[in-house]
């Protein structure tokens, strides 16, 4: 192929600094990283803080796509960093930024405890009136009361929605893609009984109806778990749950 | 939130970024999306002009004469020119979309989208179909 000698021998990462005891905003610092052909941006980033400046900052920790610790904006799409090949961002140079919509910590590393405390909201367990003893054995579904939830059930808590979801910036009290994708995944689950509460909860302000459908969410999923589509069936049930409690009078409960 | 505020060792100065006005020019799936929410001003248009049709037609033969001949003037024409693409627009996309929030099982298989979006179609070609029909056959 004589394409090794073609191949750049490093590449240009502008990376976000935000160093809160020496400056007040975020700047962009470039960093040269070796290119390979089967690194990804996370390779490069921990190239950088093994090698070049080692008070770089940022999250990681499974390296395969499964823990969603590294979400970072490549070239200002959201991106799990140890997903993003090289390769696909060449000649560069690549800029890498925090998540954005989420207030920065330091460098590329933000808080999330607005995400955790709204996925706490939407009671993401399978609720249950009363606990079978252990005794009575498992809670058995078949592979087709799997199928209707399993889809959501894939998500990794990386907040790229969130990243992704304008909504989601301009208005910070959003419930947010994820959040609203795992109540789904448990209110069609066959063994829980907390659907109610948790429409309830998404059916008030700051839940399902701040969502305007950009559709950007499931673009950036990277485990395909469809929390626009999640949202839309939402709002369908939500809507028909309220029509039925208006207008039948035995519908009120 | 003050400018002054210092950073301290164990309460470190957060930096939150505030969303500009202009951020749906910021990649074009936005500015797609944005288009998109516009549409249905000129689907609340056709609707109006509609309203007003039905008026003028209650009005006498007169009146409907003028309504007509107002239709034909040339920006209004014009503004129907672009009010029809982004109707198409509106219907084109959403068609697209209703797979998302219509989740329809057979048999305990999800139906493919593709399904649901030429559904869609389906029901459009027929609906057009039978208007043309009304209006043209005489």
């Amino acid at each position: 192929m004589g394409s090794r000698e073609k191949l750049p021998p490093t590449v240009t990462l502008a990376v976000t600094r935000y160093r809160p005891e020496e400056e007040s905003e975020p700047t962009l610092q470039t960093y040269e990283a070796p290119y390979r052909k089967d690194w990804v941006v996370l390779d490069a980033l921990n190239y950088i803080k093994d090698k070049v400046d080692g008070s770089l900052s940022f999250r990681w920790s499974c390296r395969m796509g499964v823990c969603g610790s590294c979400g970072m904006m490549v070239n200002g799409e959201p991106k799990l960093t140890c997903a993003a090949f090289l390769s696909d961002y060449l000649p560069g140079p690549i800029r890498v930024e925090p998540l954005q919509f989420f207030p920065i910590v330091r460098d590329l590393v933000v808080d999330m405890t607005d995400f955790l405390h709204k996925l706490k909201k939407v009671k993401p367990w399978v609720v249950r009136e009363e606990e079978r003893p252990l005794s009575e054995g498992e809670y058995r579904q078949t592979p087709e009361q799997l199928d209707i939830y399993k889809q959501f059930s894939m998500c990794i808590n990386c907040m790229l929605c969130y990243a992704a979801c304008p909504i989601y910036g301009l208005e910070p009290g959003f419930v947010g893609p994820a959040a609203i994708a795992l109540a789904q995944r448990y209110n069609l689950d066959s063994r829980d009984i907390g659907a109610q509460e948790r429409l309830d909860i998404l059916s008030g302000k700051d839940g399902i109806w701040e969502c305007t459908f950009v559709g950007e969410c499931t673009k950036v999923c990277p485990k395909n778990v469809d929390p626009a589509g999640a949202i839309q069936q939402y709002k369908l049930t939500g809507a028909a749950h309220w029509f039925k409690s208006v207008l039948l009078p035995w519908g009120r409960k | 939130m003050s400018a002054e505020a210092h950073y301290t060792r164990y309460h470190p100065q957060w930096y939150r970024r505030r969303v500009s006005v202009w951020w749906w020019l910021q990649s074009w799936r936005y500015t797609k999306f944005v288009l998109r929410e516009l549409t249905s001003v000129f689907v609340a248009f056709f609707a109006v002009i509609t309203l007003w049709q039905l008026r003028a037609l209650v009005d006498g033969p007169q009146a409907y004469t003028q309504f007509v001949r107002g239709l034909k003037s040339s920006p209004l024409v014009a503004v129907h020119g672009v009010a029809f693409l982004f109707v198409l627009f509106h219907s084109i996309s959403w068609f697209h979309l209703a797979p998302k929030a219509m989740v329809m099982r057979l048999r305990g298989k999800r139906v493919p989208d593709w399904v649901i979006v030429g559904l869609n179609y389906f029901a459009w070609l027929i609906a057009s179909g039978t208007i043309a029909w009304l209006l043209l056959r005489g």
